[in-house]
């Protein structure tokens, strides 16, 4: 093994902002980024001039697909204000905004600058549901695998029906992670999704009385689960609330090098760990119920912090369908191959649990603007560490966090390791 | 340089070109023997770029499916929806590698019935006439 690779010098965190999740047919993704890179310079605890970031990062999937604009990053530094400053686009699928962190902190170990802009992007909903996924369709190996009649939710089913046949889960275990992200997310102002799924049930019935139709005769949301009507299946076995929704939005963050924090707050959160992986496509690897690269990104996380599993206090990881997340939960280690199922289905991952996972809503609830979602894990870590996550505020200190992001089937794979040291 | 000699390139138009032949056909290292499909044109093992075509027995199992309701515009075009849902599935080789692939021959509308490990062998649907016509791989049970 080569040695422990680690950072030149360490950075930090000293700031973070999200836009607003949602559908929003007025906005693209530059006026996104620009109400993320707001809420940003508000969360800065000192007095700070924006003329003093040097470089910016953007992680951005497709906005060539789905707004027919590329070359971004520049249009968003001339948006708030840091042209000439180098802009450059970061895309790694679903894991563009992760990766744009990764370049962000190496820019600053590496002593090339000392105060980087990381933002992540997209603007999703000007396109039907056909063509958005057909446009995330494109992050597969197109050739190799899209001929089999594969879309996202296939790939993510396919996976579930080994872990299924390897583990004994049933399709209804998954529901507990769709259940759990919708109570964090009804807790998240910035959530696409703010609503549990009882509301959502609730709403169903509301809105088809309201329309004079006959009432759906759900009395649980476990009935409206199982039905049809409620909760179609998309591909089985993953069914509508298995999956992320198509979303618009933007985060920030804001990174500066160890020696310049003071600068910016007394309460920063470092980044001690990074790792990033790739693979092959899905069909290529040896098992389908695990993510190579996610155990590999995490294993080199886990080596430059220092740290474990056991230690990771909360983790905000990449829940593109609810067996993303149970997988996710056993590649970063927190729970046995077979277990993860079981850890959501028992409350472990709750917000009140040991081992709180996506206290933010997840990319399920919270919303999944591709290319932006990398960063929004991040802007969740930075408020529950620095205790400002309101009603979601998990109990106690937050001494260290992760985040695990995720690009296609998991043919790349970032995560990073944060640390509150007071 | 006739047909034998000639060794396509380990391209997707070249492996797709075999399907539209009605072969299944991976590229093999000939320094350490491994197979794989999709075809690769330097060894991801051995990293050595003497690789030959090499056709595959067409027989595996089930790794991995799906049952899609809701697919890319080609399927619809091809007269799937959600009434009449479709399979996807990952295909363990008997040489060992996997590949995607659509799923014949087994009844989509019972999920539950379908077995992991399922023994499968090659099969081609083909799509469109003439020019358009457009042949894609499948295993059938």
């Amino acid at each position: 093994m080569p040695k422990t690779k680690s950072l030149t010098r360490g950075v930090a965190v000293v700031g973070a902002g999200m836009s607003k999740f949602g559908a929003f047919a007025e906005k693209n993704s530059r006026d996104l980024f620009v109400e993320a890179f707001k809420e940003m310079t508000k969360s800065v605890d000192k007095s700070f001039d924006s003329s003093i970031i040097e470089s910016l990062y953007v992680g951005n999937f497709s906005s060539d697909q789905f707004e027919h604009q590329a070359h971004i990053a520049p249009l968003m530094a001339d948006a708030v204000g840091l042209t000439p400053r180098p802009a450059t686009r970061v895309e790694d699928a679903c894991a563009s905004g992760g990766v744009a962190l990764r370049q962000g902190v190496m820019a600053i170990a590496s002593g090339l600058y000392d105060v980087v802009l990381v933002g992540g992007a997209e603007k999703m909903m000007a396109l039907n549901t056909a063509q958005v996924t057909e446009a995330l369709a494109t992050a597969a190996d197109v050739p190799f695998e899209i001929p089999a009649g594969f879309t996202f939710p296939g790939f993510y089913a396919a996976m579930a029906s080994a872990y299924m046949h390897r583990y004994g889960m049933k399709p209804e275990h998954l529901m507990n992670v769709a259940i759990k992200n919708h109570d964090n997310a009804a807790l998240n102002p910035y959530a696409q999704f703010g609503v549990t799924i009882q509301k959502w049930m609730e709403g169903r019935i509301a809105a088809a009385i309201k329309k004079g139709k006959p009432a759906p005769t759900w009395s649980t949301i476990w009935d409206f689960l199982h039905d049809e009507a409620g909760n179609p299946t998309v591909a089985w076995p993953l069914r509508l609330f298995d999956c992320s929704p198509v979303t618009d939005g933007a985060a920030v963050v804001l990174l500066v090098a160890e020696e310049r924090i003071h600068d910016f707050t007394d309460h920063p959160i470092h980044i001690i760990g990074s790792g990033q992986a790739s693979d092959s496509a899905l069909h290529d690897r040896p098992e389908l119920t695990t993510i190579p690269a996610a155990k590999i990104a995490a294993a080199q996380a886990y080596e430059m912090a220092g740290v474990t599993s056991k230690d990771i206090r909360i983790a905000e990881v990449h829940d593109c369908f609810t067996i993303a997340e149970v997988i996710a939960s056993e590649d970063l280690g927190f729970f046995a191959p077979g277990e993860g199922f079981k850890a959501a289905e028992d409350g472990v991952t709750a917000r009140n649990g040991s081992k709180p996972v996506n206290t933010s809503g997840g990319l399920k609830a919270k919303g999944h603007p591709v290319g932006a979602s990398g960063v929004a894990q991040a802007v969740e870590i930075w408020k529950q560490m620095r205790g400002q996550a309101d009603a979601r505020q998990v109990d106690g200190d937050v001494p260290l966090a992760l985040t695990h992001n995720v690009g296609a089937t998991g043919s790349t794979c970032v995560v990073h390791i944060y640390e509150r040291r007071n | 340089m006739s047909e034998e000699t000639m060794v396509r390139p380990f391209s997707a138009a070249a492996f797709n070109q075999y399907i539209a032949e009605h072969k299944l056909m991976a590229a093999r290292c000939k320094k350490c023997e491994g197979v794989y499909v999709p075809p690769r044109a330097i060894c991801p093992n051995c990293h050595s770029d003497e690789m030959e075509w090499v056709e595959t027995s067409g027989n595996g199992k089930l790794a991995g499916f799906t049952v899609i309701y809701s697919g890319p515009t080609f399927m619809a075009e091809q007269g799937f929806d959600r009434k009449n849902p479709y399979i996807s599935g990952i295909v363990e080789l008997e040489e060992g590698v996997n590949i995607s692939t659509r799923i014949t021959g087994i009844n989509p509308m019972k999920p539950n019935e379908i077995k992991i490990g399922t023994s499968l062998s090659v099969d081609f649907v083909e799509f469109g006439e003439g020019e358009t016509k457009k042949t894609y791989l499948a295993f059938k049970a």
